[in-house]
Parts: structure tokens; C-alpha cells; sequence
């Protein structure tokens, strides 16, 4: 049995993405989830699955919130940002089982206006060793606890700034292309040069944003997706991956793999499709370098070639893969990736604001935690 | 003066790396059935599945493998110590560690500079480990 095309998107939502806002992180989810909800053609009440990002609502929210009188699964797959396309893997599991028709993944934060990154970190569960063991030296967020994996990259192949630069200024492109999308200002190369260092090698500009907002996707079984109101999307292969050492880093044997490498292969397997059938890729950006990495571990490029890959506008809607059309993490805002599986699916739709021409085939991945990854490839239904 | 950084919450199974510290040896588990050296402290050896442990003294030396040299505070406690050096450090025993520099110019770092294990109490009962130059 594979998970083929068990399941197609149907619905994606969002709400405006914000730098500032006195809502809740439960009535911004439940906005978007409702765009989505409608975005396909249902009425909250026909939802029976929920799959929502963890440190948010919970599945009595929307049962409250929606008058659903029979929600038949709810689960989270804590993967951090690598959490939302994980959750793909699982609705398309349970739908497949017979268990639901419309699984619904949603996220709304408040992380512009509530709680910032470096409070956040310490209180989560999978970060407990390095709570014991790294944090009192020091290193505390993630970009500190991800810089000596692009340090490592940088010795070990000659990757430099200037290459990871390259990331942010097409993806700050691709976000002055949307009406939402809170950093819209292009910059250049020289200007991430010129930001100021956070964690060496990571800058300002190599870093993604904190944001308010939400984003929701949702998922039906094929029976029910032909006769929805927007052409489907089909997942033809997803699938999610844990990294070696997946509490620390530190004692990674290879700083510069990450858990992608091990799911990338089974999907695009399970999808039978090649790297260069794929028209437009959707990358967790919470910093630049992640991003190289992914693209290293999805087998676009060996390893230790991504600075290369990137160079020269690459990963532009002309360039030889383009990424991100949205604006990422980077520059559109930070939805842990939710927003990037809406991109994807309006882009295979045909209904992206930075339209890649006729694309047909593409991926969307997630990068969370210490270096767990997930990935799906999707289709035009 | 108050200690405004995080600390530890030592458990039983993390005790004896922590009091190794506070006796400025660099103490790590290894199985007490197949022998293999772990760190961080945790209970069971990924190996034999074992949950014997023994403590053994690190030999206190090690080479650079990766670093950040971090200039933004993400906590008010260390906004004192900016720009400071975080070093992954690769120990003879097989495993690595995480610590700052001690005059260790940041210019001078590269993979595989040797470095020796230091201790610093910042507070009473509690050592932290930092490198040196070797």
C-alpha cells in the first residue's frame, strides 16, 4: 500500500499577515481556517479530522468554535516547522484508513505580538537536553543553535555569505509580488552584507521573520475532491524524516544533513517523479542557509554545491528552479510553513499572485526543531 | 550579585556530569555493559539498549569542529558577555560538546584548532565548562 494520491488539497486559507495585532492566536486560526474551509466549498461542520500545529488550539476549539458534532480523528505531528507537511503524511494516512473525508491542518500565532522567539524555546519538550546542557552556556535560539551548521557548510565547501544573500534577495523579490506580505521593500546583496551579524555566519537578512497571522489547508479524500468547488491539488508523495542526533546538533555525525535527506528519497519514490520534473519548489526559509541545505538534501545539487546552486537569480520565477514565490518565511511571513503549502497549491492552481507559467508538478517542504524535515510533491488535479 | 542566566535543573541521571563540573573534572557516561561513550547524559546507551552506567574523566582536550560567534542577546542575562564565541568541540572520547571560547581570538578559529577543557563557577554549586586555547 502507498500513499499515493490518497488525498488532494482542496481548501487553502489565510489571514492578512501582520507585524502587530491585539486578536488571539485562536481567533486568527480560526479566520484562516474558515477561508479554507470555504476556499473548497465546505461548511465548517462537514470537517471530521483535525490536524492543528501544536502550541496553539486544541481540537475542542473547533469543535466549540464550528458546531462539529462528529469529529472522527485529531492528532498534531510535533516536527516544529517541519510540523505542517508532516501533517500531510498523516491526513492522507487517516482519510486513506477510511477514517475521515476532510481533514483540516491549521495554525494561527501570535509571534510578533506574544511570545518572542527567545522565551519560546526554552519551554519546549523536544529541546530538553539542550535546555540542561547548551542553553545556560549560551546558546539559546535557533539561530544560534543552526549557525554552526552553515559554519561547518562554509569551511568545509567554501559556501559564503554573499551565496546565502542570494536567498533573501529573491525571496524579498518574490514577496514585493504579494499584496500579502509584510516585508515587501526589495533588498540587494549589498544590503544583507550590511545587516547586522546575529549569530556568525547568520545576519539579520539571513534570518525569517516573527509574525502574526494564520494559514490552513484543507484535505479530502480523491471520491470527494472532483466535485468540489476549486480543482484539486493531488499529493502524489509525501513523506517526513528525523535527522540523526535529533536533540542536539551538536552531536550530529554530519552537521550538514538534515532529516530532509532521509524523507526526500521515499517521496519522491512514492510520487515517481525526478528532481527535474518538479516546477516549483516551496523551501522552509526560517534562515537562508536552511534553505541551501534542503536543496542539497531534495537532490537538486550535490553536497556542498548549493552556494553554487543558488547564485545568479536560480531560484526566481525564470531561474532553472524557482522557490518560495511567496516570499517565505523570509519576507512573507512566519507561518511555520502552512503558508508555503497554500503557495504551493495556488501555484498548481494557476491562482498564484507570482505566477510560475504552467506549473504543473511541485514540492513543499518543512525543516523544524533540530533538523527534522518533511516533504510533499503535489500536482494540478 | 544576582546570576541572571539560565541555569540547569540537574536530574539524578545528570547529577554526576554536573558535580563533575563543580570538582573541575569533565566527567562522561559510558555503558557499563558494551563500554560505549555517550553525552549528553541520558538514560538508556543507543547501542545494547543498556541502562548501566558508569562515569568516566574525560581527557579534557579536543578539536574545533564547528562554531558561531553570536552578537545578539537572546537573553538578558548574556548581553553582558556580546559578542561572545560558542564552540562545537570534538572530545578524543568520540563525542562532542558545545562551550564558549576563552582567548581564543574569533580570527584565529578553524576546524580542528585543539582546545582544552576550562571551568568557571558563576555561581555557588554551579560550573560551567568553557575552552581554551590547548
Amino acid at each position: 500500500m502507498t500513499l499515493r494520491e490518497s488525498g488532494a488539497v482542496t481548501g487553502v486559507g489565510e489571514t492578512t499577515y501582520l507585524r502587530g495585532t491585539d486578536r488571539t492566536a485562536l481567533s486568527l486560526q480560526l479566520e484562516a481556517s474558515l477561508n479554507a474551509i470555504r476556499d473548497a466549498g465546505l461548511k465548517p461542520s462537514d470537517i471530521d479530522g483535525l490536524i492543528p500545529y501544536g502550541h496553539g488550539a486544541v481540537a475542542e476549539d473547533f469543535i466549540t468554535n464550528f458546531g462539529i458534532r462528529d469529529l472522527r480523528f485529531s492528532a498534531t505531528t510535533p516536527m516544529g516547522g517541519a510540523s505542517a507537511v508532516a501533517s500531510i503524511q498523516c491526513a492522507l494516512a487517516v482519510i486513506e484508513a477510511g477514517i475521515c473525508n476532510h481533514v483540516l491542518l491549521s495554525l494561527g500565532r501570535t509571534g510578533y505580538s506574544g511570545g518572542r522567539i527567545g522565551t519560546r524555546v526554552q519551554q519546549m519538550p523536544q529541546f530538553k537536553l539542550i535546555g540542561e546542557f547548551e542553553m545556560p552556556l549560551g546558546a539559546i535560539a535557533p539561530a544560534q543553535l543552526y549557525a554552526p551548521m552553515a559554519r561547518r557548510h562554509m569551511e568545509l565547501y567554501g559556501t559564503t555569505s554573499r551565496q546565502l544573500a542570494e536567498i533573501a534577495v529573491t525571496t524579498r523579490y518574490h514577496a514585493s509580488l504579494q499584496s500579502n506580505a509584510t516585508m515587501r521593500n526589495p533588498i540587494t546583496i549589498e544590503d544583507h552584507q550590511a545587516s547586522r551579524m546575529i549569530s556568525d555566519p547568520l545576519r539579520l537578512l539571513d534570518c525569517s521573520l516573527e509574525s502574526d497571522g494564520g494559514a490552513a489547508v484543507v484535505i479530502s479524500a480523491p471520491d470527494h475532491a472532483r466535485d468540489m468547488a476549486k480543482r484539486p491539488v493531488m499529493v502524489m508523495g509525501v513523506a517526513e524524516g528525523h535527522p540523526d542526533s535529533p536533540s542536539a546538533i551538536t552531536q550530529r555525525p554530519d552537521l550538514t544533513t538534515l532529516g530532509l535527506a532521509k524523507a526526500a528519497p521515499k517521496a519522491f519514490a512514492m510520487a515517481g517523479v525526478e528532481r527535474g520534473d518538479i516546477d516549483v519548489a516551496e523551501v522552509y526559509d526560517c534562515f537562508t542557509y536552511i534553505v541551501m541545505c534542503q536543496l542539497e538534501d531534495l537532490g537538486f545539487c550535490k553536497k556542498g554545491e548549493g552556494g553554487a546552486f543558488v547564485e545568479n537569480g536560480a531560484l526566481g520565477l525564470n531561474g532553472r528552479l524557482p522557490v518560495n514565490t511567496h516570499g517565505g518565511l523570509l519576507s512573507q511571513a512566519h507561518m511555520a510553513g502552512m503558508n508555503h503549502i497554500v503557495e504551493l497549491v495556488r501555484q498548481l492552481r494557476g491562482e498564484a499572485a507570482a505566477q510560475v507559467p504552467d506549473a504543473e508538478i511541485g514540492l513543499v517542504t518543512g525543516y523544524g526543531d533540530m533538523g527534522d524535515g518533511s516533504i510533499a510533491i503535489m500536482r494540478r488535479g | 550579585m544576582v546570576y541572571e542566566k539560565l541555569v540547569p535543573s540537574p536530574s539524578p541521571e545528570t547529577q554526576p556530569y554536573w558535580g563533575g563540573l563543580n570538582a573541575r573534572k569533565l566527567r562522561l557516561q559510558r555503558c557499563a555493559d558494551c563500554g560505549k561513550i555517550r553525552h549528553y547524559p541520558r538514560p538508556m546507551c543507543d547501542a545494547c539498549w543498556s541502562m548501566n552506567v558508569a562515569w568516566v574523566d574525560a581527557a579534557g582536550t579536543g578539536t574545533v569542529h564547528s562554531w558561531t560567534v553570536t552578537h545578539y542577546a537572546f537573553h538578558p542575562g548574556f548581553k553582558g558577555d556580546l559578542p561572545y564565541v560558542l564552540l562545537t568541540v570534538d572530545l578524543p572520547e568520540g563525542v562532542r560538546m558545545n562551550a564558549q571560547a576563552r582567548g581564543i581570538d574569533a580570527s584565529a578559529l578553524r576546524v580542528g584548532l585543539p582546545v582544552k577543557v576550562g571551568f568557571e563557577t558563576v555561581k555557588e554549586g554551579l560550573t560551567l565548562p568553557v575552552f581554551e586555547a590547548a
